[in-house]
């Protein structure tokens, strides 16, 4: 077994060069102008302009909400889905999860064209719908996992010792699923910070999310300006996984 | 009564989820442009599918394979990476083995467009024309760490003993690894390859920034660009249905399987 720890240096080689440098890039075209020097302008440019300032509010205002939303109406589902008195079988969990293997965007535009037969205007309501459609599944099975893995004899015990059903569920299941919930707004939250092409045609372009910015200056060649706010946005995800640094990796396995 | 809420509550939000699924299976078989108008019951966009003769589904079909081309070579590089990284991984202790870890966790945290424009800012930067080959590249940078995490739980499990005792009975190092640990590792690649595979077909940010202006579309980019043109190229209703009952037929052939597996394990 002896030099086997060298099989990892083609994927550490890799990894240098495809993430690691792509990410140092993002911060040093941030930090120039057109013409490769030094420069805060372009940070200076988003605290200054409005538009950019309330483009990356309503963004993390839309994902704060899709997050809730998804949590309340995914926790009883997965709740229901892992109870056995109100599902026997396996295979429903699988019908939830099955719009995901779909194509996100042709199953986006199917909802917006839906919205429009139905005669409802296109804007920040069918925006949060179509977020909760899309990233729902993502909350429900993470909890589900952990629902379905939990050790049943805690509950039990709880009851024998006199709580009633809703004490139980309030004081035992909840707390116990919190991993679960976790992986879940990691999975949701994140994501929806950063999409651009649902928001568009959710919306008509009418609501710009960060993330349609960001491939707009992009796109239009304004790459030092567009590193800038992607660098913004890496930050605040550098923030948010922080705070919970080990459920990011219970996220994706419980994903395996 | 109960249990007549807790079902109802489960079927609306099934019902909400396949809506629109359903809506592009229906309006697949009427020939109307613009997805929600029925002009008559009709299996035409379906045999332009087939046939390709119809304007916009020429592209759509080349769009469809290079999906699939770029998923499979994107997972197969990747499943070859990731393992021998895996094995690498497995090898190495302290702080080395939790650096590896680490960086094998960014492209996971990393929402795409942030894996999508530091990657096309990479190839600005060294000049590399865009095409083909970045948009694969790409796709195994986001694919692989889901490779090295279904592989590596399995060679924790392996006994090291195996690899030993095939030394020790004359195999080469190639041959013990060949013969005793790949076979032992196949189903952690195998995960890790379809892992790799969906999460490939899947993406649209990446692909998006990192394709170029050749002009090279995959199924995602394709939609999007049509969208953002106004109207859809009505072929996609075919299709989309299409590919929705093969995923449902497979899943159903998966589950029969598994539930018999189950049962003939318990009747043992």
């Amino acid at each position: 077994m002896s030099k086997r720890h060298n099989w990892s240096i083609p994927y550490f080689v890799f990894m240098v060069l495809f993430v690691v440098l792509p990410l140092l890039l993002v911060a040093v075209y941030a930090f120039q102008d057109g013409n490769g020097r030094f420069t805060f302008a372009n940070i200076v440019r988003f605290f200054s302009d409005s538009n950019a300032l309330s483009t990356f509010a309503l963004s993390i205002e839309v994902a704060i909400e899709n997050t809730v939303l998804c949590i309340l109406i995914g926790y009883p589902a997965a709740w229901l889905l892992a109870n056995r008195k109100y599902n026997r079988s396996a295979v429903t969990i699988i019908l939830f999860i099955l719009p995901m293997w779909i194509n996100a965007l042709m199953r986006t535009l199917a909802t917006a064209e839906l919205f429009n037969i139905l005669g409802v205007q296109l804007g920040k309501g069918t925006l949060l719908y179509g977020m909760v459609y899309d990233y729902l599944p993502f909350m429900i099975y993470p909890i589900y996992t952990i629902l379905q893995k939990m050790d049943k004899s805690y509950a039990e015990a709880a009851e024998d010792l006199g709580a009633t059903p809703s004490q139980v569920f309030w004081k035992v299941t909840v707390p116990l699923s919190m991993p679960g919930v976790r992986s879940g707004i990691l999975m949701v939250f994140m994501p929806t910070v950063s999409t651009f092409a649902i928001s568009e045609f959710l919306t008509n372009n009418k609501i710009k999310l960060f993330g349609t910015i960001i491939q707009e200056n992009i796109n239009s060649s304004m790459w030092n300006y567009g590193a800038a706010l992607a660098l913004i946005m890496l930050l605040i995800i550098g923030i948010s996984t922080l705070f919970n640094k080990n459920d990011g990796e219970e996220a994706e396995s419980s994903l395996i | 009564m109960k249990k007549f809420l807790a079902q109802t509550y489960l079927w609306i939000l099934l019902i909400l989820l396949y809506a629109p699924l359903i809506f592009i299976a229906i309006f697949s078989f009427t020939e109307a442009r613009v997805l929600g108008n029925w002009t008559g019951f009709s299996t035409q966009l379906y045999e332009n599918l087939f046939t390709g003769n119809v304007n916009g589904s020429a592209s759509l079909i080349s769009a469809v394979r290079n999906t699939f081309i770029i998923a499979i070579v994107a997972a197969l590089i990747s499943t070859v990476l990731g393992t021998l990284a895996a094995i690498g991984i497995h090898n190495l202790r302290g702080r080395k083995k939790s650096t590896m870890l680490f960086l094998n966790n960014i492209p996971m945290l990393n929402p795409d467009i942030i894996t999508g424009v530091s990657l096309f800012l990479l190839f600005v930067f060294l000049r590399i024309s865009q095409g083909y080959a970045t948009v694969v590249l790409a796709h195994v940078t986001f694919c692989t760490p889901y490779v090295v995490l279904s592989v590596l739980p399995r060679i924790t499990q392996l006994s090291p003993n195996t690899y030993e005792a095939a030394l020790d009975l004359g195999a080469t190092p190639m041959q013990a690894l060949w013969k005793v640990i790949v076979p032992q590792l196949r189903p952690g690649m195998v995960s890790g390859f379809f892992l790799a595979f969906t999460m490939s077909l899947d993406d649209f940010a990446v692909t998006f920034f990192t394709r170029g202006t050749i002009g090279l579309d995959t199924l995602s980019t394709f939609i999007y660009t049509d969208a953002r043109k106004g109207g859809l190229t009505p072929e996609l209703r075919p299709l989309m249905t299409l590919i929705f009952l093969i995923i449902l037929i497979l899943l159903v052939i998966i589950n029969v399987r598994q539930a018999k597996q189950q049962n003939s394990i318990k009747n043992k």
